[in-house]
C-alpha cells in the first residue's frame, strides 16, 4: 500500500503528538528548568528593576534555548532505542517526510510550550507589556528554528551513547546568530525602537533553516543509522 | 586531465605524494614567512594612525585568512567523501580541523592583542569577532562529533555533514565588516581592484599569506598521512609501506 | 632603524611581540601535533600488521 507524503506526515505527526502528550514529564521538565533558569539570573546579579528589564530578553533567549537543548533529546532517542526510527526510516516513506513530521511535532509540544509561559516569564524580569508581541513573535520564529538546528544535532547524534553534552556543543554556535537577532528584537521593542530590522533577519533565518534543514537532518539520520 | 584527480582518492598514492610534497611546502613556507617577517617588522614603515602596532596585521591577517581556508576545504573535502564516497576526503578534512582550529585561535588571540591599543578593549561583540568566536566553536564540534563515533566511518559521515552545514558561517564571517557596522575594519586586500594600502607594507603581508598557505599545505601532507594509515591500516599495501 | 627602537615597536612593543610570539607558537604547535598524529598512526598500523600476523600463525 503506497502511501502519500502528505499522509505521511499527518499519521507520523499525529503519533508523535499523541506520544509526547502522553509523557507530560517530558514535556513539563524542560518547562520548569526554562522557569528556574530565568529565576537563577535575577537571583544571581540581585539587580533592580531597571536593570532587569535591561538584560532580560537576553536572559530569556538564553534560558529558551538551553531548555531547548533539554527536550532535544525526545527528537530521536526514545525511537531509536527501541528500533521505531530504523522501521520508520526503512518504511520508504522518505526520511525527509518522517524527519518533518517529528520536528513539527517537537516544536508544537515543546516550543509552543515555551511561548504560552513566556508572558509569566517575561512578566517577573519587567519585560513591559507592551514589548510581549515582539517577544512572542522573535520567540515564536526562533523555537521553530531552533527544533529544525536540535534536529539536525539530534540526527548526527542518535547512535552515540555519550550524546548529550555533544548535541548543545553543536547546535549551540549554530544557535547563536539566533539568540543574537531574537534578543535584539524584543530588546529593541523595549527600549521603543523599532525592532524590524532585527525580527526580518530571524525571519530570513527561519526560513532558511526551515528549507535546508530537513535535508541536513534527514541525511543525518541516513549517516548514523544504516 | 582526470586522472590528476582519480589518484588522488588512491590512498597509496596520497600517501606517497604527501611524503614528496611536504619538505617543498615547508621550505617555501619558510622562505616566504621569513621574508615576510623581516620585511614587515623591520622594513616596512609605520602607520599615519596605528603605529608599529599595525604590524600585527602580518600575523593576524594570515591566521584569519587560513582559518576560513581551512574550514572550506574541511567542508568541500567532507563534501567529497559524502557525495562520492571518496575517502580520502574525508582524510583531508579529519587532517584539516585541528590546524584551522589553531589557527582560528591564533586570529582571536592575536585580534585581542591588537584591538587592546587600537579600540581600547580586548573584546568586543561585534559581528566578525563573534562569527570568527562561533568558527571555532564549530571546528571543535566537527571535532568532537568525529571523534564520539566508535565506527570511524560514521564518524567521518557526520563530521562532514556538520562541516557542511557551518559553511554558512564562512560568508558571514567574510561580509560582516560589509554588512553591519563593524568595528572591525574593511577588507585591507582588495581582491579584484587596487588595494589601498602602500607596496611596502603589502609585499610582506602577501608573502605572509602566501607562507601561511604552503605553511597549512606542508602541515597538511604530514597529517594525511596518519589520516591515511588510520584509515587504511588492514590493507596490503600498508603492510609493505611500513611493515618492516 | 636603531636597535632599541625595533624592540620597542613604538611603545606597543607590549602587543605586538606577544602576537608574534603566539602565532610562532601555533605554527610550531603544528608542526609537533602533526607529527604526533602520525607517529602515533605508525604505532597503531603497525600493532595492527602484529595482530595479523599472530592470528595467521
Amino acid at each position: 500500500m503506497r502511501v502519500g507524503g502528505w499522509e505521511t506526515l499527518g499519521l507520523v505527526l499525529r503519533r508523535e503528538l499523541v506520544l509526547g502528550f502522553r509523557r507530560p514529564d517530558q514535556l513539563v521538565q524542560p518547562l520548569v528548568f526554562f522557569l528556574i533558569v530565568t529565576t537563577l539570573f535575577p537571583l544571581g546579579l540581585s539587580v533592580q528593576l531597571v536593570l532587569l528589564r535591561e538584560m532580560a530578553p537576553g536572559v530569556l533567549w538564553v534560558a529558551a534555548l538551553l531548555a531547548s537543548m533539554l527536550s532535544l533529546e525526545a527528537l530521536f532517542k526514545s525511537d531509536a532505542d527501541d528500533g521505531t526510527l530504523e522501521q520508520l526510516v526503512l518504511s520508504g516513506q522518505g526520511v525527509y517526510v518522517i524527519v518533518v513530521a517529528k520536528t513539527l511535532a517537537h516544536w508544537l509540544v515543546s516550543g509552543a510550550a515555551l511561548i504560552l509561559v513566556s508572558p509569566l516569564v517575561a512578566t517577573a524580569l519587567a519585560i513591559p507589556w507592551s514589548a510581549f508581541p515582539v517577544m512572542l513573535l522573535s520567540l515564536g520564529l526562533g523555537t521553530l528554528t531552533l527544533s529544525w538546528l536540535g534536529a539536525i544535532g539530534a540526527g548526527l547524534t542518535v547512535g552515540l551513547k555519550r550524546g548529550n553534552v555533544l548535541v548543545s556543543l553543536i547546535v549551540l554556535p549554530l544557535a547563536m546568530p539566533l539568540l543574537i537577532f531574537g534578543a535584539g528584537a524584543t530588546d529593541r521593542a523595549i527600549s521603543g525602537t523599532s525592532p524590524l530590522g532585527a525580527l526580518y533577519l530571524l525571519a530570513a533565518l527561519c526560513l532558511l533553516t526551515c528549507t535546508l534543514a530537513p535535508f541536513a537532518a534527514a541525511a543525518a539520520l541516513t549517516v548514523t543509522l544504516e | 586531465m582526470w586522472t590528476w584527480f582519480y589518484r588522488l582518492a588512491s590512498p597509496p598514492y596520497v600517501y606517497r605524494v604527501a611524503a614528496v610534497w611536504m619538505p617543498w611546502l615547508l621550505g617555501g613556507a619558510a622562505f616566504a614567512i621569513g621574508y615576510g617577517v623581516i620585511d614587515g617588522l623591520g622594513f616596512a614603515p609605520p602607520d599615519y594612525q596605528q603605529g608599529d602596532a599595525f604590524r600585527i596585521i602580518y600575523v593576524h591577517a594570515p591566521c584569519a585568512w587560513l582559518s576560513l581556508f581551512a574550514y572550506t576545504t574541511m567542508a568541500v573535502a567532507g563534501a567529497i567523501g559524502l557525495i562520492w564516497r571518496i575517502k580520502m576526503g574525508h582524510a583531508v578534512a579529519a587532517a584539516s580541523a585541528p590546524i584551522g582550529a589553531s589557527f582560528t585561535l591564533g586570529a582571536l588571540v592575536t585580534g585581542s592583542l591588537w584591538g587592546r591599543p587600537m579600540w581600547g578593549t580586548y573584546w568586543a561583540w561585534d559581528p566578525r569577532l563573534t562569527s570568527e568566536l562561533i568558527l571555532l566553536f564549530l571546528y571543535v564540534g566537527v571535532m568532537a562529533l568525529r571523534s564520539a563515533f566508535d565506527d570511524a566511518n560514521r564518524g567521518d559521515r557526520a563530521a562532514a555533514l556538520l562541516a557542511i552545514v557551518g559553511v554558512v558561517n564562512v560568508p558571514i564571517i567574510h561580509f560582516s565588516v560589509v554588512w553591519w557596522n563593524s568595528l572591525h575594519q574593511g577588507a585591507t586586500v582588495a581582491k579584484f581592484g587596487k588595494s589601498e594600502m602602500p607596496g611596502s607594507m603589502l609585499w610582506p603581508l602577501l608573502a605572509m599569506l602566501l607562507g601561511f598557505m604552503l605553511f597549512y599545505g606542508a602541515v597538511l601532507c604530514i597529517r594525511l598521512r596518519g589520516e591515511v594509515l588510520n584509515r587504511e591500516r588492514q590493507s596490503a599495501w600498508v603492510r609493505e609501506a611500513i611493515g618492516s | 632603524m636603531n636597535s632599541g627602537g625595533f624592540w620597542a615597536m613604538g611603545g606597543y612593543a607590549r602587543f605586538v611581540w606577544p602576537c608574534f610570539v603566539f602565532v610562532g607558537g601555533v605554527l610550531a604547535w603544528n608542526l609537533w601535533a602533526a607529527w604526533r598524529s602520525v607517529a602515533l598512526a605508525r604505532l597503531r598500523a603497525n600493532r595492527a600488521l602484529a595482530m595479523a600476523t599472530l592470528d595467521r600463525s
